[in-house]
């Protein structure tokens, strides 16, 4: 690995903490949890795609980012009885 | 306290063996025998320009027949749980908000690109980066945003289940065709291999392929419109 995909790695890697831990944090809002778990997934796509891995990014991308997230938010809406948007 | 203690120290161990992980580690200067047999054979022997599809759909093709059983073992007992909460037919409904426009316009504009984008992913599986699985995914995705738009759209249990059970049968009668016509379960050359790179190639792999997909599709799909059906907590 080239010096420039290191770096990019490690950004990458300390990033999907940082979105981990907010993502984890109990005193805020459930949406803001759900957007930073998506993010989680979307920088691990790329983390995958950056070590040559573009079938498993896409997987990561679909399921991870793309429809876990969006069905976190439908449950949401629909636990709360509609009440947001 | 002590349980803040007991986490602290629990990361620190994870810690620990994950940085024992990376010092110990040196990348491969070759690739081992298995990854050396697939790259030699894939060209010739299957046609694939995805080494990674040719794995998944021939070499190890009896493991996705497990997967998607797996799935479909899934899709099924999410679906009987959760008709036990069915909301009855005459049931009042309350009144919902409107959904808005940005999300009422991006659906209408983005639900055809994005069933597109899941068909061309799982046709081009052989070629490029994917497959059935994401394909599928995206095509459910499609019907996610659908649902999000309009929670009270009622999609064809009828139809999803006919999807998925043709599929199944197809992909299992695929399979034993390549026992009769070619050398084992699931061989994908009952069909003409052609030439490496084209759309009709790697002879039954996009078929496979584009049936995984709909499976696939149909499966989460069946899951998100049951849980949409589900009563209003």
């Amino acid at each position: 690995m080239t010096p420039m995909l290191i770096g990019m790695s490690l950004l990458l890697a300390v990033t999907m903490v940082v979105a981990g831990v907010l993502a984890t944090r109990p005193s805020q809002a459930l949406s803001i949890s759900i957007l930073a778990a998506g993010l989680v997934s979307l920088l691990a796509s790329v983390q995958f795609l950056l070590l040559a891995a573009p079938d498993v990014a896409m997987t990561e991308a679909a399921i991870g980012s793309g429809l876990t997230t969006f069905l976190f938010f439908f449950v949401l809406g629909r636990i709360r009885g509609g009440d947001r948007d | 306290m002590i349980r803040r203690l007991f986490v602290i120290l629990l990361l620190l161990g994870l810690g620990g063996v994950f940085a024992g992980l990376v010092a110990g580690y040196s990348p491969d200067d070759t690739l081992n025998l298995t990854a050396r047999y697939y790259a030699d054979h894939t060209a010739q022997d299957i046609g694939a320009a995805n080494i990674v599809t040719a794995i998944i759909v021939t070499y190890r093709g009896l493991d996705t027949l497990g997967e998607v059983t797996v799935l479909f073992l899934t899709a099924a007992i999410v679906g009987l749980v959760l008709a036990q909460s069915r909301r009855k037919a005459d049931a009042p409904q309350r009144p919902l908000p409107p959904s808005g426009e940005l999300l009422t316009t991006g659906t209408r504009l983005l639900v055809p690109l994005i069933l597109l984008l899941g068909v061309y992913v799982f046709v081009n599986g052989h070629l490029t980066p994917g497959g059935g699985f994401q394909g599928g995914a995206i095509l459910a995705s499609a019907v996610l945003m659908l649902l999000l738009t309009d929670p009270l759209l009622r999609i064809g249990h009828g139809l999803i289940a006919a999807i998925e059970s043709t599929a199944g049968l197809l992909f299992v009668g695929i399979g034993v065709l390549g026992i009769v016509l070619a050398g084992g379960f699931l061989d994908n050359r009952i069909l003409p291999i052609g030439d490496l790179g084209n759309l009709f190639s790697a002879g039954a792999i996009p078929i496979i392929y584009s049936i995984i997909g709909l499976k696939v599709g149909a499966e989460f799909s069946s899951m998100l419109a049951t849980l949409a059906e589900t009563e209003d907590l």
